[in-house]
């Protein structure tokens, strides 16, 4: 119990999947100027990561891995290779059903979000965390615990960039710098506030 | 005293559009402002006068730093000459020339610890404000804004929170990535989001970690080594009412080792109270910093550890050793990067409190969480205020609506 709670925190905080890692960031700059928008997309990839990681874990173990397929009667086969195709395909399929979700249940948000949603597709921060989650071996536990975990801290990164841009509108930044380049300052200036957690060791 | 009013009367229309100093108008204004109340007035309707202005407001701050910055000058000296008087040499510099020229190294002497203070205190002091007055300067030229006291603040607040041994190159770099990333770029005083002295002093930290931290940059003695209370703290934690050979009246003056302008309490508080009496300081986020300090402590105190002692260590250590006093009353109070409503200041200040404590006992990496603590909350301000809105919004709309 402790292990997971600790790995909880550590992918909320120490490994922020936008801030330490710098992953998904296309997403991360272009919906972060409201708060509720942010929010509301921060929501659809915890819900993402929630449910592709754990499914790619089970893909992985019972599939891809090097004698997964063992059950088959195949215990020479090695299908890892085929791992990103697996995994995005399943992001793909998860991101659809989400998009019909919210296009029927909620639409103001559906419009707010526009073509970033169908682009959670193709966030890196989805496809990382999968692929961190094989690389480290988590097991089915492990890859829930660590699914919320990535999402909650990607959202949390967001929402506060999206707080900070809000407060932004009354900045005066030099004409050269507006709009992407004030951001990306922002993030840099974001993630130096998050090294407080760099080094803890749970 | 006219003659200096007429002067600069005489020279304004020269600074002015189409005059030939045209583009010097922000040093002028600046000159002129902190000599005179500024002529101005008020052409639309209504508006608030308060005899405070951001410019007396700002003065205001960095005269009541003077209490920490004199008594950081004697503290240096002293910690100086005791490790002399214990047997090592001074060295050889431009700096111990001076120091010899005037005065001598008896610890037990006001004057000689004052004047060996003076002369680490005083040319890193003249660096930062030079540095980071050229890039103010610069900045409000080209931009046309003014130049704006806030720097003022900002330099002396980042100088006191320099080890004593800071190489000048250092402390200019420091400098020039607070002011200009941090806060220039943002379009000056007021629309930062980050405090700029803390920013640049974190900056330095995380880039040249071996000139900042450690055990011997604290004592401005070459080849003298000696461990912070609070790294001894993390190793040993308190024991009979001591940390080391530092016992808890000791910290709360200050005649301990430590950051210039950050090891007396007392000091600290001195300026601090003058600070929150006159309104400059908001009190809510004191409190809300020391009461989250407290219960994070406390926290820390009942879950109880066999292998950190610092989750033994008592809420009043925690106040009185590190930066916890001075980022209490100075950093944390900075009017623009904290929150604005007064309910978010209450969490703002606990978040601040608790991380604190959070980073000082469970981060080996870094034995002092003020700074970081202080950077990180004042990110998550403005998300605190939108909630704070949010919800009022929420309350009246429900008044309404009953």
């Amino acid at each position: 119990m402790e292990a997971l709670l600790s790995l909880f925190i550590t992918a909320i905080f120490i490994e922020n999947m936008a801030l330490a890692f710098f992953l998904g960031m296309c997403t991360f700059i272009a919906i972060s100027k409201k708060v509720e928008s942010s929010f509301g997309l921060g929501l659809a990839v915890i819900f993402v990561l929630l449910v592709t990681v754990p499914i790619n874990n089970l893909v992985y173990n019972y599939f891809l891995a090097d004698g997964a397929l063992a059950w088959a009667g195949l215990p020479d086969v090695n299908l890892s290779f085929l791992g990103f195709l697996a995994y995005i395909g399943l992001i793909a399929a998860c991101v659809q059903f989400i998009e019909m979700f919210l296009d029927k249940y909620v639409p103001s948000l559906y419009n707010a979000l526009g073509v970033f949603l169908p682009l959670i597709t193709v966030n890196c921060a989805i496809l990382g965390a999968s692929l961190f989650m094989v690389e480290r071996n988590y097991n089915f536990t492990e890859s829930v615990v660590y699914g919320a975990g990535a999402g909650v801290g990607w959202a949390l990164a967001i929402t506060v960039l999206a707080g900070i841009r809000e407060k932004m509108k009354y900045s005066d930044v030099p004409a050269g710098l507006r709009g992407l380049g004030i951001t990306f300052i922002t993030v840099g200036l974001m993630s130096l506030g998050f090294m407080s957690f760099g080094g803890i060791q749970l | 005293m006219n003659a200096l009013k007429n002067f600069m009367h005489k020279i304004e229309p020269n600074f002015m559009p189409g005059g030939k100093h045209e583009k010097w108008y922000a040093l002028f204004e600046a000159v002129d402002t902190i000599l005179y109340s500024p002529k101005d007035t008020t052409y639309s309707t209504s508006h608030v006068r308060d005899g405070i202005d951001l410019k007396r407001l700002m003065i205001t701050v960095w005269l009541m730093t003077f209490p920490a910055m004199f008594f950081g000058m004697w503290n240096i000296g002293y910690q100086a000459n005791m490790a002399i008087a214990g047997g090592l040499e001074m060295g050889t510099g431009w700096r111990e020339t001076m120091i010899a020229l005037f005065a001598g190294n008896n610890p037990a002497s006001l004057w000689d610890n004052f004047w060996y203070g003076f002369w680490h205190f005083m040319p890193l002091y003249a660096v930062v404000f030079a540095v980071g007055g050229f890039w103010e300067v610069l900045f409000a030229i080209v931009r046309k804004h003014e130049v704006n006291e806030g720097f003022f603040v900002t330099s002396v607040l980042f100088t006191l929170i320099l080890p004593a041994t800071t190489p000048l190159w250092i402390a200019a770099l420091g400098i020039s990535f607070g002011v200009v990333f941090a806060k220039e770029i943002f379009g000056g005083t007021g629309k930062n989001f980050l405090n700029p002295a803390l920013s640049g002093r974190a900056f330095l930290y995380f880039a040249y970690p071996a000139y900042l931290s450690g055990d011997a940059v604290w004592t401005a003695v070459d080849g003298f080594s000696g461990a912070t209370a609070l790294s001894v703290a993390f190793d040993q934690g308190v024991i009979n009412g001591m940390i080391g050979d530092i016992s808890w009246m000791q910290a709360f003056l200050g005649v301990i080792q430590g950051s210039m302008g950050e090891t007396s309490t007392l000091a600290i508080m001195l300026g601090g109270a003058v600070l929150l009496l006159m309104g400059i300081a908001s009190w809510r986020i004191v409190l809300g910093v020391f009461l989250g300090m407290v219960a994070a402590s406390l926290l820390f105190n009942v879950i109880g550890s066999d292998t950190n002692p610092m989750f033994a260590l008592p809420w009043y250590w925690h106040l009185v050793i590190g930066g916890f006093a001075f980022g209490m009353f100075f950093m944390a109070t900075d009017p623009v990067s904290a929150s604005m409503t007064n309910m978010g200041k209450y969490y703002f200040g606990a978040l601040i409190g608790v991380m604190t404590v959070l980073i000082r006992v469970v981060n080996p990496a870094f034995p002092e969480g003020i700074m970081l603590a202080i950077l990180f909350a004042n990110l998550f301000a403005p998300l605190i205020d939108y909630s704070v809105v949010r919800a009022n919004i929420k309350r009246r709309l429900a008044r309404v609506s009953a």
